[in-house]
């Protein structure tokens, strides 16, 4: 579930991001506690609480005192915008390289494209 | 946050062997703080010390707060089950049961209960007759049970099946996250076992070489990988705690976070960073065959971790 890729702490957080993300947690609904993120990953609960904060200073998460964590209003919209940004440097710069090492030109790659969505 | 555990410029020698050399560290209270280091690092020494088995020959150990050797009140907080636990000749799991309580105030004869079945232990069955993965499900059941403020594992896991090792995390972390309590736990599965530490202390030759958490240890290294070539110009003006050359080939492990420097470096050398597991900090932490501990110098020992290495 946890790679070597970088602190369990930010990988429990993004994938929390993902999951509010695709609509797994929606905005304004109770996610789970520090206790039972901990609990169902197999760590340690301080690691889980890390994740947690993380996501609050992130505005994703807030806390309900007494009750528990929530997913922001506008938390998903928010995160969408950052991937977005992202995607260009996270998914088609690696494409065009990988392309360009393979010797596929830019038109063949638009129909590869192409043929995939169909 | 008080601290549990503090330990100051502690030295333990035996003859003339010298097992502890000045280790001085703190735990907080309510932390599961992992002690890593390679066979004969002085692990057991120092949690036998910690529980007030053995006198320092030098420095100090204090237990919330007191001095461990013959002092009921902090004893009476502290279990330590060793990996090397001794028993009377017929005496079984449901007699070590029915005496706990009188040991551990905190003891719950449910949470005994339950995992003895989930270990699926004889209850009748003399404790030395066990097989050495029974003994250590018998001290894991006994160290969870008695919910002590300080519970002490060494190598907890000595024989046990992978369902085993599971349903010990597992049980740990449920009950810890109830019932917050100081653990202190040697292990050489660090791969397995990271995601249940929230610090690290890592032993070599009877001193402390990195004391941190979990997350700071693993962004305290960094691997590189390529040409022999390439990695040896990118480390040339570098501390490299272990390399490893093959055909052509050569990773090192660097000591250092790979911030933005590192990464403009690595681009223009040619070479491939990666992050390192914990795994692979504390192996390289113990990689050097020298007398003197890795005090600056380069180090050309491969990285070899030893999982299933014996006890210390």
């Amino acid at each position: 579930m946890f790679d070597e890729s970088g602190p369990i702490f930010v990988q429990l957080a993004d994938q929390i991001e993902r999951r509010v993300l695709d609509g797994t947690y929606p905005e304004d609904e109770q996610v789970a506690s520090t206790n039972e993120f901990a609990a169902f990953h197999r760590i340690n609960p301080a690691t889980a609480g890390k994740a947690v904060n993380l996501l609050v200073d992130r505005g994703i998460l807030y806390k309900r005192r007494g009750v528990g964590m929530f997913v922001a209003p506008g938390a998903r919209e928010r995160l969408s915008e950052q991937r977005r940004a992202a995607f260009a440097a996270e998914y088609v710069r690696p494409l065009i390289r990988e392309a360009a090492a393979l010797g596929i030109d830019l038109p063949t790659l638009v129909t590869l494209i192409e043929q995939e969505r169909s | 946050m008080s601290i549990a555990i503090e330990i100051t410029d502690l030295h333990r020698r035996y003859g003339s062997t010298t097992a502890l050399d000045g280790v001085s560290f703190a735990v907080e209270e309510n932390t599961v703080c992992g002690l890593l280091g390679r066979n004969g690092a002085g692990k057991t020494t120092l949690m036998a010390h910690i529980a007030g088995q053995e006198r320092p020959s030098g420095g100090a150990v204090r237990v919330f707060g007191h001095d461990p050797v013959d002092d009921a009140t902090v004893l009476s907080q502290t279990s330590f089950i060793r990996d090397d636990q001794r028993y009377p000749d017929d005496f079984r799991l449901s007699h070590l049961l029915s005496i706990a309580p009188a040991f551990h105030r905190r003891w719950d004869a449910g949470l005994a209960a339950s995992l003895v079945s989930d270990f699926r232990l004889p209850t009748k069955l003399a404790i030395k007759k066990m097989s050495r993965g029974q003994a250590s499900a018998v001290a894991i059941v006994v160290g969870l049970a008695s919910r002590a403020p300080l519970t002490i594992f060494d190598e907890p896991y000595l024989g046990l099946d992978a369902t085993a090792r599971q349903v010990f995390y597992d049980r740990l972390l449920e009950d810890y996250a109830e019932h917050p309590r100081t653990i202190l736990l040697s292990t050489h599965l660090i791969d397995e076992m990271e995601p249940l530490l929230e610090r690290v202390v890592v032993l070599d030759r009877g001193r402390v070489r990195l004391d941190c958490d979990v997350d700071e240890a693993r962004a305290s290294a960094f691997a590189v990988a390529g040409t022999t070539r390439a990695v040896q110009a990118f480390v040339a003006d570098r501390r490299t705690l272990s390399t490893h050359v093959i055909g052509g080939l050569m990773t090192a492990t660097v000591d250092g976070p790979a911030d933005d420097r590192v990464r403009e470096d690595a681009d223009h050398a040619g070479v491939e960073l990666s992050s390192v597991s914990l795994q692979q900090v504390v192996a390289a932490v113990g990689s050097d065959s020298d007398s003197h501990a890795g005090a600056g110098a380069a180090l050309t020992a491969a990285v070899a971790a030893d999982p299933e290495g014996a006890r210390s």
